[in-house]
């Protein structure tokens, strides 16, 4: 197959105040034409800086190519002059990223920036210009393009800037599209929209695409071939499904176990212990090995090679090596470690689903804010749930539905406008006195979703724990503080140590740890947790996920858990509700939610998480949500949350719901 | 992508014996002074500045006793000396010779025998206690000016971002107007009414300087406000008292300092350039204005009456910016490391 591009033993370092970092640490890899190369790997990686050292993108100072080739067409990228780079970026290599909000030009039409991209590679007439930049637009589903091309960025959508955005990347027939996590500040349903363009652009257009991700459900929706990369070194490389079904690398094993499967029942997720390191003193041996609880002596001393698995699998592992095959304790742990997986599909976990006592109940809740004198925004628009004793409740729903308000409403920092929120049959806003406030605050409490700014950084985290404590004088004496201190940190998985130190020295899974030992500090019954884990990496997702889950089977916590990452909700909650748009369309036991969807919103929401596993992903049919059409079929008849079978509840107009009944009874 | 195996013994196969903690934090524990000490220690030009800052201010307390004349003794006899120091004085080009620029030794025509080591202005007092003394004066007035400015300042701000809504609204309509008036008519008008004096002029910098510390601090506490941390401790039931002084204020204490440290500077000049306009302090009482403004006027025949205290305020001057600049880079924490 013929190679577009070719890495050799990359090297990129930045100096910055704590001394030199080395970002990238030797990374060769190559690029076949027309295929698709995703590079995964949690933050921090050298994934980005990777991809951006192709096409000189490094901010230069700090950053720096120290060493290696990126050979292009024969020429080496890493050695040619800025003015030289120019003529390359855009027209031959060009690049796609993160947020679409950032990377269009606010003061200027869409047409315009698009056409500039045209104008600058392809000399020709303003008018060939316009009509190539309507083409574009027409080819990556942008709608009228006469009409949106004198409109400006802030007339889109989210998921149509990244259109457009893309429409500027393939304005002159790249060879090669570098798309550095392009869907993932967006939402599910507009994720599988982008990916399903980038896929048909490029069987069209014929261009190769390196994708960047964390995410190993779109690797496998999208990838022709994988590169795992971990502490600026790519640990393994093969074909999608060699990957994700023979993968070699301790790494790749945990990263892909701690993956919850939303076809699957599992009681706990594989974790990967630990942080990945600092790349400022990167470890000796294998980067991985002091996470690796399977790691053999060597892993600590020297570095592993490059191992060949197949013509095109390779990975960076001692395991591979023919001493350690012998070794027979070694082989059985690798066996272990990689049927595990496969060992959790066998096992069906029946979820308890005796219902207790009826802890919280929202009523009708309106939480209305004005943003000026004439709009409001109606963040929740008539919510109604129960919530019981002992249970998990999810609340999924994509930006913008009112999740996040929903959690803060019920904790008090908002007073609904309308409707009611009964905590143990008592209302959560009417006025009470400080004791009773007093008592609210400690049964009821909540955890963040930014480990960065949900921590005091002037405060020590004895003190930040202990917070709660001291408002509501729980400690007797100061040896009695900081015993419950350390006990706290213990629960959490932290050190007793660790008091002493300031939030800025954690990473942000630990820090994370430190806001939930702050909630239990107080000991609460019910717990609100907004995006716990949408703000970390998949590894350290699934340590905290498991914290939780121990937390409620130890101290009979109840939870309602607000995320948009619908495999981790279902995996963590004995029953979810589905929001949109501040209402709750569908509520059900989560494996009925799941297998039995019957909202058309809930469908296509489902339909569109990506699975890590290629073979489920490519043959995949995405449901879409046409709401316009769903409001004309609806007409003015009346809609309502109606119990379709016991327990699950969706909102549906009368025809809707003999419709749904008869469905279920169908199936069943 | 071969691998020598000769040398990789069978041992190294084994499970590895001792496993790192993956938990340790192995740098130690700091506090965020300590912290933004060390920062503040590797820049060189503001630890310079601090150090000047040190020695100016000990000049200021000590300097006027280091000789035995006082700062408003007049003696007609000892006018307008040039500046005369031991040892400095064999040293012609330097300019402590006390000889004057039209090459008369001064002091042997005068018939004097000490040592004037700034020299003496038009009506015999001596210009080293003066400058000192003056110097001390105007960092009296700076530093009670910027102390000022400090409590309204982030008492106004704090109050209008906390409670928000109305409050701010009126608060902020306040600020504007102030803002709208021409600072310098209003200082004038006040020196007019009041005596001029240490606190009258304080006074009349104090009534509209610390509008640029209560914009600063209401912007870091409505920034704070939107934390997480701070709706955490909401949560938790915290009190007004305990989330202004625990959270809102030491978050915001950065930037405060870092404008004070502006504040300084900027009020030495106000007061040198009111005692210059003939607004400031008045004879004999000294400080940097009055001497420069009396400096000014023998310019052409005494040049070293303007020189030291020139040299004195722009010293002060530059030494709290150079302090501000490293302090700003010091206490801002996306330097953190």
């Amino acid at each position: 197959m013929e190679r577009v591009l070719e890495v050799k033993d990359l090297h990129v370092s930045f100096n910055t105040y704590a001394g030199e970092v080395k970002a990238v640490r030797g990374v060769s890899f190559h690029l076949n034409k027309g295929e698709t190369l995703a590079i995964v790997g949690e933050s921090g990686s050298g994934k980005s800086v990777t991809s951006k050292s192709l096409l000189r993108l490094i901010p230069h100072p700090p950053g720096k190519i120290t060493k290696g080739e990126i050979l292009f067409e024969g020429k080496d990228l890493a050695a040619l002059s800025e003015k030289q780079m120019q003529s390359i970026r855009g027209a031959d290599i060009s690049m796609i990223f993160q947020d679409p909000m950032t990377s269009l030009n606010p003061t200027m039409t869409i047409g315009k920036q698009i056409m500039e991209s045209v104008i600058k590679h392809q000399k020709g007439t303003k008018q060939e210009a316009k009509e190539r930049t309507l083409e574009l637009l027409e080819l990556v589903g942008i709608h009228h393009p006469e009409k949106r091309f004198d409109q400006y960025p802030h007339q889109f959508s989210g998921g149509m800037r990244q259109r457009v955005v893309i429409a500027m990347a393939i304005s002159c027939n790249p060879k090669v599209l570098i798309a550095d996590e392009p869907t993932t500040a967006l939402d599910v349903t507009i994720q599988a929209q982008i990916l399903e363009l980038l896929k048909s652009l490029q069987k069209q257009l014929g261009m190769a695409i390196i994708f960047i991700t964390h995410d190993l459900g779109v690797v496998a929706n999208i990838a022709d071939r994988v590169a795992v990369m971990y502490a600026g070194k790519i640990i393994e490389v093969g074909k999608a499904h060699e990957v994700f079904y023979e993968p070699q690398h301790p790494y790749t094993w945990g990263l892909l176990g701690a993956m919850p499967d939303i076809h699957r029942q599992e009681e706990e997720l594989v974790t990967i212990p630990g942080a990945p390191p600092h790349l400022a003193a990167p470890p000796a041996g294998d980067a991985f090995a002091a996470r690796n609880p399977n790691a053999m002596e060597i892993d600590f001393l020297l570095e592993p090679p490059m191992f060949k698995v197949s013509d095109t699998h390779y990975a960076a592992t001692w395991l591979l090596h023919e001493k350690a095959r012998k070794m027979r304790g070694a082989q059985q742990r690798k066996q272990t470690a990689a049927n595990s997986r496969k060992a959790k599909e066998n096992e069906t976990v029946i979820k308890k689903s005796g219902k207790g006592q009826k802890l919280l109940e929202v009523k009708g809740l309106k939480q209305y804010f004005k943003s000026d004198k004439h709009h409001v925004i109606k963040a929740i628009d008539g919510l109604s749930f129960d919530i019981y004793k002992g249970e998990t409740f999810g609340l999924v729903g994509e930006s913008g539905c009112g999740k996040s308000t929903t959690g803060r409403t019920l904790i008090g920092l908002y007073e609904g406008t309308a409707g009611e929120v009964l905590y143990k049959n008592e209302s959560v806003f009417k006025k009470k006195s400080g004791a009773e406030t007093q008592q609210l605050n400690r049964s009821i409490q909540m955890i963040f979703q930014d480990p960065y700014s949900s921590l005091n950084p002037r405060l020590t985290v004895a003190d930040i724990i202990a917070e709660g404590m001291d408002i509501h004088g729980l400690a007797g004496s100061r040896q009695q503080r900081m015993n419950r201190v350390y006990e706290l940190l213990e629960t959490v998985g932290l050190h007793r140590d660790h008091a002493n130190r300031y939030p800025h020295e954690f990473s942000g899974g630990q820090r994370q740890r430190i806001g939930i030992a702050r909630a239990l500090a107080v000991d609460p019954e019910f717990i609100i947790a907004d995006e716990p884990i949408s703000a970390l990496d998949v590894s350290i997702q699934a340590q905290v996920i498991n914290l939780l889950k121990k937390l409620q089977r130890e101290k009979g916590l109840t939870y309602l858990f607000i995320a948009h990452d619908l495999a981790m909700v279902k995996y963590i909650s004995d029953r979810i509700g589905v929001m949109y748009k501040g209402k709750i369309v569908e509520l059900a036991e989560s494996n009925e939610l799941y297998c039995r969807p019957l909202h058309p919103y809930t469908q296509s929401l489902l339909s569109a998480i990506p699975m890590p596993d290629p073979r489920l992903e490519q043959s995949h049919q995405r449901m879409k949500f046409d709401e316009q059409k769903l409001l004309s079929e609806r007409k003015q008849e009346e809609v309502r949350l109606r119990e379709v079978k016991d327990g699950h509840w969706v909102e549906c107009t009368e025809r809707e719901f003999r419709e749904y009944q008869s469905k279920l009874s169908g199936a069943v | 992508m071969t691998v020598e195996n000769r040398e990789l013994a069978d041992e190294l196969f084994e499970p590895a014996q001792e496993q790192q903690s993956a938990k340790s934090i192995s740098r130690p524990a700091m506090t965020y002074w300590q912290d933004a000490w060390k920062r503040f220690l590797k820049n060189k030009a503001a630890f310079a500045g601090l150090m000047l800052i040190a020695l100016i201010i000990l000049l200021a307390v000590f300097g006027p006793y280091a000789n035995n004349h006082g700062y408003d003794e007049q003696n007609l006899a000892r006018a307008n000396l040039p500046p005369k120091v031991p040892i400095l004085e064999q040293v012609g080009w330097l300019g402590f010779d006390g000889v004057d620029n039209r090459g008369i030794d001064r002091y042997e025509a005068s018939g004097v025998t000490d040592y004037y080591w700034f020299g003496t202005d038009n009506l015999g007092r001596d210009l080293w206690t003066r400058v000192w003394h003056g110097t001390r004066i105007s960092l009296y007035i700076a530093f009670l000016a910027a102390a000022i400015d400090l409590l309204i300042g982030v008492a106004y701000g704090g109050i209008s971002a906390y409670y928000g809504g109305r409050v701010d609204n009126v608060m902020q309509r306040l600020i504007e107007i102030l803002v709208g008036i021409p600072n310098l008519i209003v200082v004038i008008l006040l020196i007019l009414v009041l005596k001029p004096g240490i606190m009258s002029i304080t006074l009349a910098m104090v009534i509209t300087g610390w509008v640029g510390m209560a914009r600063i601090v209401r912007g870091q506490i409505l920034k704070l406000k939107e934390q997480e941390f701070i709706l955490a401790s909401k949560t938790l039931g915290a009190k007004d008292k305990r989330m202004i002084w625990k959270h809102l204020i030491p978050n915001a204490l950065g930037p405060i300092i870092i404008t004070t440290m502006f504040t300084i500077p900027t009020a030495i000049f106000t007061e040198a350039f009111l005692s210059f306009i003939g607004l400031g302090l008045q004879p004999p009482v000294s400080s940097l204005g009055t001497l420069i403004n009396e400096g000014y006027k023998l310019l052409g025949i005494y040049p070293h009456m303007l020189a030291f205290s020139s040299i004195v305020i722009s010293v002060i001057m530059i030494s709290f910016n150079l302090l501000g600049d490293g302090l700003q880079d010091a206490l801002d924490p996306k330097m953190r490391k």
